[in-house]
């Protein structure tokens, strides 16, 4: 097809990130990834939906190279991502979840935002000031308040900086993980406006991570669904929101509380979520899945097509395409 | 029928180094038995202090310096520590937001929920423990018995959540105030609480203060939503006058940058600038600054009106067209 290149291409991007707890004792081991997929296009805004523990934000820093999976591999329009490879990382870049415990209390904002820039040689020292300015503008922030420390400023200009300083390396992927959540509504939609708009500028590309799906819907071109450490659903957005597949998804959009629902009956998907150190068998989310049925419990089921574009991994969706 | 909770004129400020704080400015309210009260508001708008104060729970350098708060139309206003205990827990109870803070996470469930109904009631133990098991299985807590004798950190955010909701049926109140309750939650945890919560306020008639920064959460809950903004109230009706024909500047402002109410890909419409400092409010109107129906008469801060649906502003929307 048209599109061919490949962009942070992870396959079976894998089993473990075992996390090692404590010392003497057996090692437990927390399959917070097991076998995930993900491809981004260039220029793509996937949006990775899940809830707490689902290992989406482990996916993400996988993704930027934080973590390094226990096995499968990162590949970047195509090849695989030696861990030396400087131009690469440069592209890749993460804005984090809280913008007060991710900017350094101690350094001025000229700094946070260009430390980086100048460290890998992209600018001379002498212009660091003009350059940072010049982000700065472009995030909606004045340029007069570089002097300035993060505790003088708001949230809403906190996320700013965040989002200034992953594109002072000219990153052309942005991964973004829960970047709005911590943020009032009035203040979200200004800076979810600013990505929608950086995106447009700078050609960019996005993988953003949140547990909000009104967020997701409204930003994403592609909508991938996990659920415990598996990605159970994968489709372009109006196609998720519009006929969800799989019975998680489906349970998770009918859950969503929507502005235009008065008085609402809650009705509440029994059970919670299992612990990822012992996740149920097969199916993961056959505990809690109201069309489980003996095969759910013994066999996990594989990402399947379900349409162009489309995967779902679920039996209900495997039996029905032997039938046809 | 007489309302159950009727707050008037609360005014609650925090006299600090830097400056009187006014936290909580003018707000009225009333609630009526069964019936759930959506407060709406902003981070620093005053939806949370609004609950403390109610509560009896302002720590100097905050007071309550003006206002009547009358329970079943006994006045708390001027109430000492031990009245306001009589009150706590008993006849008004609160949910938190963190329900890993609420809990102590030293003593187990049961010796947690003994402490609330004997601190209130003269029964044997034995009586106070059915009550406690009562409450468990009415919020959905499989197998009380041995829930009761577990620790906190051996439960779920979503149970701990529901441990602390139980605690706050204990002695059958008149009124719960949730202080963002389900914010820590994940979606479909989320759900299941408001299922019992919803069924609970309908089953028992006690009224309900849900405080909340998330207006969808509102829509699908309430009965009447009032909206904070720099303490004050700016606009209070039923939730379908407030969310459909919302007449304040800031109340649409906060409909419209919802995501879901947007199409698309599209920039959202936002409220430009950000809330004022509650140290410098002016005589003006808080929402002066952001407004964009602003004129000359916005310098005085306009009275909110007497109607079922009010709105606190010198040039209200109209119905939408």
């Amino acid at each position: 097809m048209g599109i061919s290149k490949r962009f942070a291409k992870s396959p079976d991007l894998a089993a473990r990130i075992a996390l090692k707890l404590g010392a003497g004792t057996p090692p437990v081991v927390v399959h917070a990834l097991d076998r995930v997929n993900l491809r981004v296009m260039q220029g793509e805004v996937v949006g990775l939906v899940g809830e707490s523990g689902c290992g989406k934000s482990t996916l993400g820093r996988v993704a930027v190279g934080l973590h390094a999976p226990s096995s499968g591999d990162r590949r970047w329009k195509g090849n695989v991502i030696a861990p030396d490879d400087l131009p690469t990382r440069l592209a890749i870049q993460m804005i984090f979840q809280d913008p007060y415990a991710s900017l350094n209390p101690r350094l001025r904002i000229a700094d946070i935002i260009g430390e980086a820039p100048v460290a890998h040689k992209l600018i001379a020292p002498a212009d660091q000031e003009a350059y940072v300015a010049d982000l700065m503008q472009q995030v909606g922030l004045d340029a007069t308040l570089m002097r300035r420390f993060p505790h003088q400023f708001s949230g809403g200009q906190r996320a700013r900086i965040g989002i200034a300083r992953a594109l002072a390396v000219k990153p052309e992927f942005l991964v973004c993980d829960e970047a709005v959540a911590a943020l009032d509504v009035s203040i979200q939609a200004q800076v979810l406006n600013l990505f929608i708009a950086l995106r447009e500028k700078l050609g960019l590309t996005y993988l953003f991570i949140s547990h909000d799906l009104g967020v997701v819907q409204h930003i994403s071109d592609r909508v991938v669904i996990m659920y415990l450490g598996r990605v159970v659903e994968s489709a372009p957005t109006e196609e998720v929101f519009r006929a969800p597949l799989h019975p998680y998804t489906q349970a998770l959009l009918a859950e969503v509380p929507r502005l235009d629902q008065r008085r609402k009956d809650f009705v509440a998907i029994k059970g919670e979520i299992p612990s990822p150190i012992h996740p149920p068998s097969g199916c993961h989310f056959h505990p809690r899945c109201p069309h489980a049925t003996e095969r759910c419990r013994a066999e996990a089921p594989p990402l399947i097509e379900a349409g162009p574009g489309r995967v779902v991994a679920c039996h209900l969706h495997s039996a029905a395409q032997n039938a046809s | 029928m007489r309302p159950v909770l009727e707050v008037s004129g609360l005014s609650t400020h925090f006299f600090t180094r830097a400056g009187v704080v006014k936290a909580v400015e003018d707000v009225s309210f009333a609630l009526n038995a069964g019936e759930i009260l959506g407060l709406v508001g902003e981070s620093g708008s005053g939806k949370s202090m609004t609950g403390y104060s109610i509560m009896g729970l302002i720590d100097p350098p905050g007071k309550v310096v003006a206002g009547s708060i009358r329970l079943k139309g006994e006045e708390l206003i001027g109430y000492d520590e031990a009245r306001w205990q009589k009150i706590r827990g008993n006849r008004i109870a609160m949910i938190f937001q963190d329900p890993m803070m609420t809990l102590n996470p030293v003593l187990r469930i049961d010796t947690q929920m003994l402490e609330a109904v004997l601190a209130h009631h003269d029964v044997p133990r034995e009586e106070a423990l059915r009550r406690s098991r009562e409450a468990m299985v009415k919020v959905g807590i499989p197998s009380p018995d041995e829930r009761l004798l577990a620790y906190p950190h051996q439960f779920s955010g979503g149970m701990r959540q529901r441990v602390a909701i139980a605690i706050a049926l204990l002695n059958k109140p008149d009124v719960i105030i949730a202080d963002e309750p389900t914010t820590a939650l994940d979606v479909t945890i989320q759900g299941q609480i408001l299922f019992e919560m919803q069924k609970l306020c309908r089953e028992s008639g006690t009224a309900l203060i849900w405080i909340t920064h998330d207006l969808s959460v509102i829509a699908g809950l309430a009965d009447k939503v009032a909206v904070m903004y720099a303490g004050r109230i700016v606009e209070t009706g039923t939730v379908d006058e407030v969310l459909d024909c919302s007449r304040h500047p800031y109340t649409r402002g906060l409909m419209c940058s919802v995501p879901a109410c947007n199409p698309r890909g599209q920039p959202l419409k936002q409220i430009p600038g950000m809330t004022p400092s509650l140290l410098s409010l002016g005589a003006e109107c808080a929402f002066r600054e952001r407004c964009a129906r602003a004129t000359a008469q916005c310098d005085t801060m306009p009275a909110i009106g007497q109607d079922a649906h009010a709105v606190r502003c010198h040039h209200p929307l109209g119905a939408p067209t």
